[in-house]
């Protein structure tokens, strides 16, 4: 099989990468495995699980279900630039510990940045519109109760 | 004076790890000159192997290595028995476990033949396809019924009748119990569990080094411990040079706890081999077929009772689906056998079971462990017996609770861990009317129902008990370390799969040591920093762990006071711990930081006193007794939608006792998360196979798992019976969301039809919308 390449350049949480990429390597593979940002998480590899979510010029997007190659002079965001620096954490982050809204947090990356998109446009959600923007997210841990209350107390943070 | 930790809803040390994406993974380890492994697999329930040519694979650029059952030479044989069948009298049980790779039959889809190592997980799949494969279909077992028949094929030759355990318990005398009944109840229940899916599949990284002579494994495993013993003596090397690091694990659920899969036998090996580090993550379509799952049973059960609705005693007789191999022993179905006692005095019991090998993935533990099945039916016998006498349906329960004051409850079979099934502690009364309660069961039946059904509306109620056997032996242990710097460092055996371990440990510790819960620092699942212990399963770490890190903490305790002591040249008496040091009461200023001690209980030079150990350490084991019965009470009220068959939970309500509460935010999302995976399984998940073995939904779009949608808001209230059995009263968690909610919804839904005005009821689960429509409709 001839492997046809790409040279591409991506932006990912503000800093470009360039890399020379095969054609069908995985967005999430690439983000994952040649840019070392593993927090950015596979859970099924067909679009479902939403674990590998990320920002895709500010939308949130599924990272498996593209090929890095698309990627080409766009802008990503994952959960490595979410938050402001070591010592702090995004306010959807610090609701998220507060409310105990992870147990194992295979899937928390996906959810923090599926959510991050939502509150950008829904400033002022009801439980209800919560559950369904994280309704493509899979958890198998929380029974998303606190998921859903965490999205609810960043939301009343950021606004005030 | 520090604020108590123990017992305060503390947030979690490590979530801003998790949080930032810096947690390590097992997919996240990443070496130089690391090799990728892909595995191809059986895409045939069951046939005989004609050949496996691998050539035209191995010649493929990039691949590094190609193996088949034949490669492995010595090494090559079936895995170890991983839970022998409890002692019980006249047992029959047939060990049958699975291969590393399969040598002349296939006996599930997805049951590994060969392994290509290439330089990329790219090409290893790539390669897959260069290899020919000649298999011999053979006719699949499934259907549990039919695979007893003399006349079914026989998923391993040489056992008949695909049998692979008989097991009989009884108590008392069921016959003469039936004799004098006022009323005979039978029914068949079918109960199916599911695939525990947790979003983290498995994978596997392992490491030689060659010049240390040192082998490292990074498994996504609930016991690494186990894990470690066993590769050391499959690849002939000590425990001492093996390392396995279970590190942070996306969720486990059970089949993480299973050993020995072909992959983690595999995978080690070609590292070694290969001089390389090798890498496997399992993808999600292998997930189905691969890791193991939960399944069927088929209950034929009979319940006798008196009139006023007392139980007389139970007659059960079931087949256990244990699919192709039987690694794990009797595990599920005994768990099954036993919990269908449930919270209920039930003097004369008498129960069968046939474990059965077919021609589908192996079942292992998940997440309840057959104790769903027995609570489905025990819980439906009570349902059907109430409306046949015409008693409550709560009533009808309380009238049958074991009352305090028989505790501990002797239920005279054995369990799961052996030793005979004896509830340490309990009070169920109080349970059932705080849910009763909460739920408004006599207002919603007298009230809130007859309103809402003149409306037209479907809404039904529900109420379920349970017990859940948790926190059993053998022992697990704990190293606690006063760090130079102030800190304390706690290691335990048992791996983490997301149940707060790092938090809870240190809230033990916490008020010990008098330092703050953050400045405790946790190292779980790393065979290196602690060497003895057996896993994270049974609903057990925080009972049998965390009972340890206790043992070790008041040790530690005691040697920061004596050292103290001999420092301020006073009496331990007159010193406290608090806020990172030792202080002498009423002497302001008189203090020593406890990194301060640990530095001086580490002397440099000089002499010390002979019999002196270095250090502020300790390293204590627990083991219980006996396990710690948890038991509790789940109600609903939920709404149908009589065209569509979906559903809308209303209200739901768990109260739970499991003793005294560490951290009640991590218990209230175990149960969270436990009611969540309870209903996929009794509406949304079912593994679907068809008659040749093949499972027809292996998705995760077609395989349903609940999503926030689905998952109901759910009101815990709780109550404190302490567990006598370890000194810090706790009781297991992690299972009990889970166990009473197929019952729950079978009750709950026929009450929103009115199934029973028409004699329908549902004695199955999964239901879905699809089989509810069927169901509903039946004609009668």
């Amino acid at each position: 099989m001839t492997t046809e390449t790409h040279d591409i350049a991506v932006t990912v949480n503000g800093k470009v990468y360039k890399r020379t990429v095969e054609g069908r390597l995985l967005l999430s593979d690439f983000i994952r495995h040649d840019l070392l940002l593993a927090g950015t998480h596979v859970g099924c590899e067909h679009g479902v699980c939403g674990a590998c979510t990320i920002l895709f010029d500010g939308v949130a997007a599924r990272s498996c279900l593209m090929f890095a190659a698309q990627a080409d002079g766009h802008s990503l965001e994952t959960v490595e630039g979410l938050a402001p620096d070591p010592e702090h954490l995004h306010p959807l982050q610090e609701a998220m510990r507060d409310c105990h809204g992870l147990q194992c947090g295979y899937c928390t990356p996906g959810i923090l940045m599926t959510m991050k998109a939502f509150l950008e446009e829904t400033a002022s959600p009801d439980e209800a519109q919560v559950r369904e923007a994280l309704s493509g997210n899979l958890c198998r841990c929380t029974g998303y109760q606190h998921i859903v209350d965490a999205v609810l107390l960043a939301a009343e943070r950021w606004r005030r | 004076m520090t604020t108590r930790s123990f017992g305060a809803p503390v947030t979690r040390n490590e979530d801003a790890r998790l949080l930032s994406g810096r947690a390590l993974f097992v997919d996240d380890v990443e070496l130089p000159g690391m090799i990728y492994a892909a595995f191809l697999r059986s895409n045939v329930a069951h046939a005989r192997i004609k050949s496996i040519d691998v050539a035209e694979a191995r010649a493929r650029d990039g691949v590094v290595a190609v193996y088949t059952a034949q490669d492995l030479g010595d090494y090559w044989a079936p895995g170890p028995l991983l839970v022998p069948p409890p002692p019980i009298k006249d047992i029959t049980f047939n060990q049958r476990t699975q291969v590393p790779l399969a040598k002349d039959k296939v006996r599930h889809v997805g049951e590994p033949l060969a392994v290509v190592l290439a330089e990329t997980r790219y090409l290893a799949e790539d390669a897959l396809s260069d290899i020919a494969l000649d298999l011999e279909p053979l006719p699949a077992v499934v259907d549990l019924e039919k695979a007893l028949a003399d006349t079914s094929a026989c998923v391993h030759d040489g056992v008949r009748g695909n049998l692979a355990a008989l097991v009989r318990q009884s108590r008392g005398n069921y016959a003469a119990a039936r004799a004098r009944a006022d009323r005979i109840i039978g029914r068949r229940f079918l109960y199916d569990h599911g695939a525990s899916s947790p979003i983290e599949t498995r994978g596997v990284v392992a490491s030689w080094d060659d010049r240390a002579a040192r082998l490292t494994v990074w498994d996504t495993t609930q016991a690494p411990v186990f894990l470690r013993n066993g590769l050391a003596g499959m690849l002939g090397l000590s425990e001492r040079q093996v390392r396995v690091i279970a590190p942070f694990v996306g969720g486990g659920f059970g089949p993480k706890i299973m050993l020995f899969y072909p992959e983690e036998v595999v995978i080690p090996w070609a590292a070694m081999k290969l001089n390389r580090p090798v890498k496997w993550i399992e993808d999600r379509l292998e997930h189905f077929f691969a890791t193991t799952h939960e399944r069927g049973q088929t209950h034929d059960a009979e319940i006798a009772l008196s009139a006023d609705g007392r139980i007389l005693g139970v007659k059960d007789i079931f087949l256990h689906d244990t699919g192709a191999y039987n690694p794990y022993g009797l595990t599920v179905p005994i768990n099954s056998q036993c919990t269908l006692l449930g919270p209920y005095v039930i003097p004369n019991y008498d129960s069968t079971f046939r474990a059965i090998f077919t021609n589908k993935p192996i079942v292992t533990p998940y997440r309840g462990a057959g104790r769903q099945h027995g609570v489905f039916v025990i819980e439906r016998l009570l349902d059907i017996a109430a409306r046949e006498l015409n008693i409550d349906r709560a009533e009808i329960r309380r009238r049958n609770l074991i009352p305090p004051e028989a505790f501990p409850y002797n239920n005279e079979i054995i369990y799961q861990d052996f030793a005979p099934l004896s509830y340490d502690s309990g009070n169920y009364e109080p349970i059932l009317d705080k849910a009763l309660e909460m739920i408004g069961y006599h207002h919603f039946l007298a009230e809130e129902q007859p309103r809402l059904r003149a409306q037209g509306r479907h809404v039904g109620i529900g109420v379920v008990c349970y017990v859940e056997g948790t926190g059993i032996g053998p022992y697990e242990g704990a190293k606690v370390q006063v760090q130079n710097n102030g800190k304390v460092s706690i290691a335990t055996g048992i791996g983490t799969q997301g149940q707060g371990h790092f938090t809870v440990f240190a809230q033990v510790a916490a008020d010990q040591l008098g330092v703050s819960v953050r400045d405790i620092d946790i190292v779980t699942g790393d065979t290196d920093q602690f060497y003895w212990g057996a896993g994270t399963f049974a609903s057990r770490g925080a009972v049998v762990a965390g009972n340890a890190v206790n043992e070790a903490a008041k040790v530690v305790r005691q040697k920061i006071l004596k050292l103290a002591a001999e420092h301020f040249e006073c009496a331990e008496e007159d010193l406290e711990i608090a806020d990172g040091k030792v202080s002498v009461v009423g002497v302001p200023g008189q203090s020593v930081k406890l990194g301060e001690l640990a530095v001086r209980a580490n002397p440099m030079r000089g002499a010390v006193k002979p019999g002196t150990e270095p250090g502020l350490e300790s390293t204590q084991y627990f083991g219980p007794s006996g396990g710690a019965t948890a038991s509790g009470v789940h109600a609903m009220i939920v709404e149908v939608d009589p065209q569509t068959f979906t559903l809308e939970v209303l209200k739901y309500v768990v109260v739970h006792d499991c003793g005294t509460v560490i951290n009640p935010l991590i218990l209230a999302g175990q149960i969270h998360g436990g009611v969540a995976q309870g209903v996929g399984n009794a509406f949304y998940e079912q593994l679907v196979f068809d008659e040749e073995g093949q499972l027809l939904n292996a998705s995760l779009a077609d395989y349903l798992l609940p999503t926030s949608l689905e998952a109901p808001r759910t009101e815990i209230g709780h109550t404190v019976t302490p567990s006598p059995l370890n000194p810090l009263g706790v009781k297991g968690a992690g299972e009990a969301g889970a166990i009473p909610v197929g019952p729950l919804f079978a009750q709950a839904i026929e009450d929103a039809l009115e199934l029973a005005e028409r004699k329908i009821e549902l004695n199955e689960i999964p239901l879905s919308p699809t089989r509810l429509f069927e169901l509903a409709s039946l004609q009668q």
